[in-house]
């Protein structure tokens, strides 16, 4: 990194990464169950999914990979419209283009905080929303995984989104009608690993591994077309 | 050093806001901006930190030091960069971690103390006053050390020791070799250079 040069070493809490990562998940927990909030709303979906499709067990349980991931999207999805809109209107965007740490550094960071406080609840509760969808218990690990696996994807490709939306006062649907079209390979891969079982015709390394892929390809790339879109915003 | 800026040029939005600005800033130098609402006043400062392109001329610092002129500026704008649930101490400290590499400031402590904001400092951000908050914002150039302020409107919402306490710091800054661009509509109290923008067609 750039800050290293000439400067003695700094321990990790004087670095401005970690001071930026821990600055979100303060803002985060103290804006008022944060975390609790995208569980809640994971809850009522598959809640809501399971009245719609009516008390037939085996057809529930057969879906029940599809219902969580889809409401997985759709939690992850929440609160990410505010990811820089928040900074942007404070001010404090412009100070983190000040910084001397690398802007797609930054991104990746903020992205890392956001993800643990709604992808990683959401993948923890899913095994007991799987039960509540008549999932059958040996697949309760491949949902969990591939959720695990699949929201980091999720939350990097909604960043991008979220850097195009800056500005705008409602991005939220604008976000919303921008990413979710490029998550659907994650969201195939991601259902297809879910509804992997001792039976079916592929195991489940195969969706697995390349549900793994995505995920790598967007801690690569998504940071840059963030970090190029933030730089664009510069009202 | 020295902050030059020849024949800049800004458009934005298709709309023409300046042309043909050109300054020359040496160390300890000062330079106010000024002008009607709708001048291109933030507009200068927005491209002199790096946020906004612009369409023609060049600006630099030089002696070139591998950093960019952004990374040596201190930017402050309307907003005050403060996060609503932290509180003071926390704001500070982590706006002193992200900007800071290593080249010195005051502590936080002593940064606030000397605004006059020490009975503040375990507040939230949320409960000040727009002065209170502007004098926050403003702390931030005691706690990292950077040669180029950029200050937009800096006295807006000071009450009047506060302002001869902001015009103090200022000279202090001077005084060291700082160099300071601000725009403005009242008397900042700094000699210097003046710019008078909005005065063509």
């Amino acid at each position: 990194m750039k800050n290293a040069q000439g400067v003695p070493a700094k321990s990790t809490d004087k670095s401005p990464l970690f001071a930026l990562f821990m600055r979100d998940l303060r803002a985060s927990q103290r804006i008022g169950g944060g975390t609790s909030l995208g569980v809640v709303f994971f809850l009522i979906l598959v809640t809501l999914s399971a009245f719609a499709i009516g008390p037939d067990l085996a057809l529930l349980g057969k879906i029940a990979p599809a219902i969580l991931w889809i409401s997985g999207l759709l939690a992850t999805l929440l609160g990410l419209d505010r990811l820089f809109q928040a900074d942007h209107e404070d001010g404090s965007l412009d100070l983190l283009l000040t910084s001397r740490t690398p802007l797609e550094l930054i991104v990746l960071v903020k992205c890392l905080a956001h993800w643990l406080v709604t992808g990683l609840p959401l993948a923890a509760a899913a095994p007991i929303f799987g039960l509540m969808l008549n999932l059958p218990a040996n697949q309760l690990w491949n949902v969990t995984l591939s959720l695990l696996a699949g929201t980091p994807a999720l939350t990097l490709i909604g960043a991008i989104g979220a850097a195009l939306t800056v500005s705008l006062r409602r991005g939220g649907l604008l976000l919303a009608i921008l990413i979710l079209p490029l998550c659907v390979p994650v969201l195939i891969f991601g259902v297809a690993a879910a509804s992997t079982g001792p039976g079916s015709l592929v195991p489940f390394a195969t969706p697995f591994l390349i549900l793994c892929a995505l995920t790598l390809i967007a801690i690569a790339g998504a940071p840059f077309a963030a970090a190029f879109a933030l730089r664009q915003t510069g009202i | 050093m020295r902050l030059s800026a020849s024949k800049l040029t800004v458009e934005r939005g298709g709309r023409h806001v300046f042309s043909d600005v050109s300054f020359a800033l040496d160390d300890g130098e000062s330079l106010t901006v000024t002008g009607p609402n709708g001048a291109g006043k933030s507009t200068l400062l927005r491209v002199l930190a790096g946020f906004l392109p612009l369409a023609s001329g060049t600006h630099s610092l030089t002696p070139q030091s591998g950093e960019t002129l952004a990374e040596q500026t201190h930017y402050v704008g309307h907003a005050d960069a403060l996060k609503n649930l932290l509180t003071v101490t926390e704001n500070l400290e982590f706006l002193g971690r992200l900007l800071d590499a290593g080249h010195g400031g005051m502590a936080v402590g002593a940064a606030l103390a000397a605004f006059g904001l020490s009975h503040v400092a375990g507040l939230p951000a949320a409960y000040l006053s727009a002065g209170q908050r502007r004098r926050v914002g403003l702390a931030r150039l005691l706690v990292v050390k950077r040669p180029v302020w950029l200050l937009d409107e800096p006295l807006t919402a000071l009450d009047a020791a506060s302002q001869a306490l902001m015009t103090h710091i200022m000279t202090a800054h001077l005084a060291q070799g700082g160099m300071i661009v601000a725009a403005t509509h009242v008397q900042l109290g700094l000699a210097g250079q003046e710019l008078r923008l909005g005065t063509g067609p």
